[in-house]
Order: C-alpha cells, then structure tokens, then sequence
C-alpha cells in the first residue's frame, strides 16, 4: 500500500469503528435502588429541611469510551418524599404540591451525555416534573469501587418552574424558591470511566 | 429608721430607671404574644400561618432570652430594684423573692426548652429568617417530642401562672392596700419625679 493509500484505510478504520460504537448501544447498568438515595433540602424562612424521595428507578446505558452516545433515565415515585414529619409527609402528595394523584412520576430524561474528564460528567436533559418540563443541566461525578459504579451529584432547581406549593404557598418569603436535589445513584455492570 | 412609721410614698427614689421599664414592658408583651401565639399555632391547621406562627413564637422566644439577658446584666451592674413598699408582711416579702426569682428562672428554661426541642426534632432556630443559631442538643425526634416538647410546654404553663400571680399581687397593692406599688414600674405616672 502507498501511504496516502494507507492513510485512507486508517480513516475508513477509524469511521467503521465510530459508526459500530454508535450503532451498538452500551450494556445498561444494573440498578441498586437500595444504596441509592434521591434527597432535597427546601429553605423554610431560612430553615433548612431536608427530604429525600423513598421510591425511584434509574435506567442507564453508558459505554465508558463514548460517554456521549449514553443516556440515562430517572423516573421518581412523587408520592414517596417525605420530610420527616408526619403531617408534612401526608400533604407532600396533594394537589398543591407534587399532586401526585395526577402526576404520579417525576421523569428526567438525558439529551446529551459530555465527558469532562476524571469521571466528571455533564448531563443534559429534561426534568418532567408536575406536567412542566424544564431542561436541566447536572454535573455527575462517577466513582468506580470494585463492581460498584457510584453516580453522585447536585443541582438547583426553582420549584415554582414546576408549581411545587401552589396558591397560597407560592409565597417565597416563606419557603424559597431554590430547592436543591443531591442524588447517589448506585450500579453494577458499568465499565470504569 | 422606723420603717414602720412612715407610710409608703413612690417617689422619685422609688421608681425603676428608663432601661428596666423599658425592658419590663418590652418582655411582658413579647412573652405574653409568644404564649399566645404558641398556644394557637399548635391547633391551627397545615397551613402558611401555621408556619408563619411557628416562626413568630421562636423568634419572640430568642428575643426573650437576648433580652432577660440583658436584663439580668444592667440589674446586676448596679440598677437594682428600688425598695418596696415599707411595710409588707414578711411572707409577702418571701412571696415577692420567690415569684421573681422562679420568673429569671423560667425567661432563660422557658425559651431554651423551646431552643432544645425544635434542634431535637431537627428544625434549626434561624433568628428573624435570617441568623442560623446553633443546635445544643443532638438531633433525636423521641427525645424531642417526648421529653423536651413537655418540658417546654409545662415550663410556659408554670410561668403563665406566675404572670398572673404577679399581675394579681401588683394590682391588690395599688388597689386593694393602696401603697401606690405600680408607679414604681408604671411606664407614665404624673405625680413621678424622676432624676
């Protein structure tokens, strides 16, 4: 073969290589809902409360060579965040706040996966939440431990982009606006980044 | 001096200074309004105002304490209280000692209950929505509910009964034994000379 020639096949090699990479969807990782935690923390006239959703499901498929062609799907039981207090818990699901009876999961769907090195992720998708989809941009840290792939992070999102305490609850002197989610999402089967 | 002598006259050496008064008054009506709306919030329902009547109460409470406080200090810095009246049996004197010492007592046990019990059960005090104040008891809601939440709400019960008790002595004193005890701590009196 002449260089130029090789060069050619080294090109088409690469491509080929490329195109199976993006035709051939990762494994998806198993999830292990039982060391995983979804939680929030409102501010209540300052007062931070903290509350965690009990049920959730997380589907992901991410080829640690190319995190970019992944996704991940998280879907949230609405009915299942508590605060910690009885009668908080028992309003959570009420019309004014998740109305969990109409909108009985919380969906975040990734639209666009970018390595940013060192097991650091971006995450790009759309949070339906309460019938109002918002984009979202999520910072995720992968920890590999033995089989165990640990997903963590956090973000901001404004509750009332979502109608979170409608009515006479949308007062935001008295429960602010910021609600910040931290997540630690646990898998198996996931390659080391 | 005969003490006995001389019937009781509040003059100007008998009134408390501008700062007592003052503080007097301004915790009567901060105490009074935290147990009444810590009386009612409790009853009310899940609701913006039940929230709002929370805050309010723990807010007046931490007044309270800064404030009893302060009280406390000027009072030890050398602004006692000016005498009574001369002539007072000696059980009212035992009385007096004794509803005033268990009232310092209750301004500091009553708010600090309150303090304990919301840290327990894990709702941090933040002072007017806007200073975060430590927690001094560990985060144990059994604890909390169980034993700091009655404690509290005994504490205020017995402190309600000696404002009524006080309120009811000054008033069988200016009316009843017409001593005129009341100018002493009377925020107006136009007959008071003061310094």
């Amino acid at each position: 073969m002449t260089p130029s020639l090789r060069s050619l096949a080294c090109v088409l090699a690469s491509l080929l290589a490329a195109s199976a990479a993006r035709a051939q969807p990762a494994a998806p990782a198993r999830f292990v809902p039982t060391q995983s935690e979804i939680t929030f923390q409102i501010k209540q006239s300052g007062v931070p409360i903290d509350g965690r959703f009990r049920r959730f499901d997380a589907e992901l498929a991410l080829d640690p060579k190319a995190p970019q062609s992944g996704s991940v799907t998280i879907s949230v039981d609405t009915a299942s965040a508590s605060v910690g207090f009885a009668e908080s818990d028992a309003e959570l699901p009420r019309a004014p706040w998740f109305d969990s009876a109409k909108f009985p999961r919380a969906v975040f769907q990734s639209s666009a996966i970018k390595a940013l090195g060192g097991g650091r992720l971006q995450v790009v998708g759309k949070l339906d939440l309460k019938g109002s989809p918002h984009e979202l941009v999520v910072p995720v840290t992968i920890v590999q431990i033995g089989a165990q792939s640990t997903a963590s992070g956090e973000f901001v999102v404004k509750r009332l982009d979502f109608k979170i305490g409608e009515n006479e609850w949308a007062d935001l002197s008295l429960i602010a606006n910021d609600v910040r989610v931290r997540f630690k999402l646990v898998f198996t089967g996931l390659g080391p980044l | 001096m005969d003490a006995a002598r001389t019937p009781p006259k509040v003059d100007a050496e008998s009134a408390y200074g501008v700062v007592a008064i003052v503080l007097h008054w301004l915790l009567a009506v901060l105490i009074v309004a935290a147990f009444f709306i810590g009386l009612s919030m409790v009853d009310l329902p899940f609701s913006p105002q039940r929230f709002r009547f929370f805050n309010w109460h723990k807010w007046l409470g931490i007044a309270v304490l800064l404030l009893s406080a302060a009280r406390l200090l000027w009072r030890a810095a050398g602004h006692p209280p000016p005498p009574g009246p001369a002539v007072m049996p000696a059980w009212q004197m035992s009385a007096y000692r004794g509803t005033h010492l268990v009232f310092y007592g209750l301004f500091f046990v009553v708010p600090l209950l309150g303090w304990a019990y919301t840290s327990a059960v894990g709702v941090p005090v933040v002072f007017l929505g806007w200073l975060p104040l430590p927690d001094f008891v560990a985060r144990d809601k059994a604890f909390g509910e169980g034993v700091l939440k009655p404690l509290h709400e005994v504490a205020s019960w017995l402190l309600a009964a000696v404002v009524v008790v006080h309120v009811g002595a000054a008033l069988k004193h200016h009316f009843v034994e017409r001593d005129r005890l009341l100018v002493r701590m009377w925020p107006w009196w136009p007959s008071r000379r003061r310094a």
